[in-house]
């Protein structure tokens, strides 16, 4: 192939017709709290995991919630589910919850 | 009463475009990329519409390309187009019609500039005549040449030999049209319709017979924007905005595209070899790419024109399949030969994009 010294970017828009919210609305039916999220990331500034490694909780919410949720599951699976966030989170949203459901349904155990 | 305040609103929308008698200033850019739109705009206006159309050759360009990647200083960009504005003066004219939609938009910046800061046209004034020695009046009409075709479409209608229709089907033409930026997104006030609705150039398809597809990318930019495309790492800021337009567009299967703008027209045209090239991909059922053409060209073909005395063979995506849709007849043998008949070369054919 020809070097073209530059390449096709991906766009960056959101696809809201294509995206899959199947997490996004599980979780929403089974936490409801998970929509009051306004991104503050108060939670992703205490998270103890995301002290140590790149997870951030602020991220995967907005990411399930825009439908964008490929790779999620080895994102939430850094969670160590101690429940700092639930303390922070200023619209006392049950972050543990929200985390346990987006398991849920990336597992598809939907019984628990 | 409701009717009356919609017209009353829609005058806002409209822009004075004079009648006759006009300075013609050319691009720098378009002879090389689509050469005989501007020849076919002078053939029109002169030989069709018996206009006065006058140019003058010492005319340069209005530095529109350096301004925008800030090579340019805007003080020598105004002294420059301050030197355009003394040679129309000179002429006798006060119409002044640029064939560039940067320099369209470049003159309207200029001009509203010097309405709302009288001190700067002042020092340009000074500018020059220490440059130059010239002095110049502000033109009474500035309109861009596809406000000129826009205004003459029934004229240009009454006297045509082709019509957008698909011969095979009689069904209208599905038509993309693609207004560049700098025609009426920055002023919009300046651009027939305003920057909501422009309608220059769906007036023109509209009253030769086609039909023009609304999709949601349509008033996306082309991608050219001068910084993304001259540097060529940046190169695929511009290609990726053309893409997202050809995808939003490829649902509604265009006979074709027509854009105002030379940048525009060049790129929607280019680039869909480039992503054929690149990705394998074009926009059309038989990998032919679709087909784009400038206002002139159309028009020119709406007249009869020839499509090689219109320059088309100098299209990346080939023109054949339109004009077999226009019942157009053309000689393959004539493709690439020039006006005394001699062989001008072909161009090397793409690995993907079929020509
Ligand atoms: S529960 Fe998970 S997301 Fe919340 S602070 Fe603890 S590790 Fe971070
Ligand atoms: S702290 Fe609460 S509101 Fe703020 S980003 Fe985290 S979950 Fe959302």
């Amino acid at each position: 192939m020809k070097e073209w010294g530059y390449s096709i970017l991906k766009g960056r828009q959101i696809d809201f017709e294509n995206n899959d919210f199947s997490i996004s609305r599980f979780v929403e039916l089974h936490e409801p709290s998970f929509s009051w999220c306004i991104g503050c990331g108060s939670c992703t500034a205490t998270c103890s995991a995301a002290k140590f490694t790149d997870f951030n909780p602020r991220k995967v919410n907005l990411l399930i919630q825009r439908g964008e949720i490929k790779g999620i599951e080895d994102e939430i699976a850094k969670c160590m589910l101690c429940g700092k966030c639930q303390l922070v989170c200023p619209r006392g949203i049950n972050t543990r919850n929200v985390v346990q459901n987006i398991k849920r349904a990336i597992s598809k155990s939907y019984a628990l | 009463m409701v009717l009356e305040g919609k017209k009353r609103v829609w005058e806002d929308y409209q822009k004075e475009i004079a009648n006759d008698h006009y300075f013609y200033v050319r691009s720098c850019i378009r002879q090389t990329f689509f050469p005989g739109s501007e020849t076919t705009f002078l053939r029109i206006m002169k030989n069709d519409l018996g206009k006065d159309v006058f140019e003058d050759a010492r005319h340069t360009t209005c530095t529109g390309i350096g301004y925008h990647t800030d090579i340019v200083p805007l003080e020598t960009t105004m002294t420059v187009i301050a030197r355009h504005f003394a040679l129309m003066t000179e002429a006798g004219y006060v119409n002044i019609i640029p064939s560039c939609v940067t320099s369209f938009g470049l003159y309207t910046e200029v001009l509203e500039t010097w309405k709302h800061f009288p001190e700067i046209e002042e020092k340009i004034r000074e500018y020059l005549w220490k440059a130059t020695k010239r002095e110049f009046k502000i033109p009474e009409n500035l309109v861009h040449t596809s406000d000129i075709i826009y205004k003459f479409r029934s004229q240009i209608k009454e006297k045509s030999k082709v019509s957008l229709i698909n011969k095979r089907t009689g069904e209208p033409l599905k038509v993309v049209e693609h207004i560049g930026c700098h025609y009426s997104k920055m002023f919009p006030t300046s651009g027939v319709g305003g920057a909501e609705f422009p309608s220059v150039l769906t007036g023109m398809i509209e009253s030769w017979g086609g039909s023009v597809i609304d999709y949601p990318e349509r008033r996306h930019c082309c991608g050219f924007g001068f910084r993304q495309y001259l540097v060529m790492a940046n190169r695929g800021y511009s290609v990726s905005n053309s893409k997202k337009k050809f995808e939003s567009m490829r649902p509604f299967q265009p006979d074709f595209i027509v854009a105002n703008c030379p940048g525009c027209s060049m790129f929607l045209d280019r680039w869909q070899y480039t992503i054929a090239e690149l990705e394998g991909v074009t926009y059309d059922n038989r990998g032919m790419g679709i087909p784009v053409l400038t206002y002139e060209e159309m028009a020119g073909l709406v007249m009869g024109y020839s499509p090689w005395e219109l320059g088309l063979q100098m299209h990346q995506v080939s023109v054949e399949q339109l004009l077999d849709k226009l019942g157009i007849k053309y000689d393959k043998e004539q493709k690439y030969r020039g006006a005394k008949g001699q062989k001008i070369g072909e161009p090397q054919k793409p690995q993907f994009l079929i020509v």
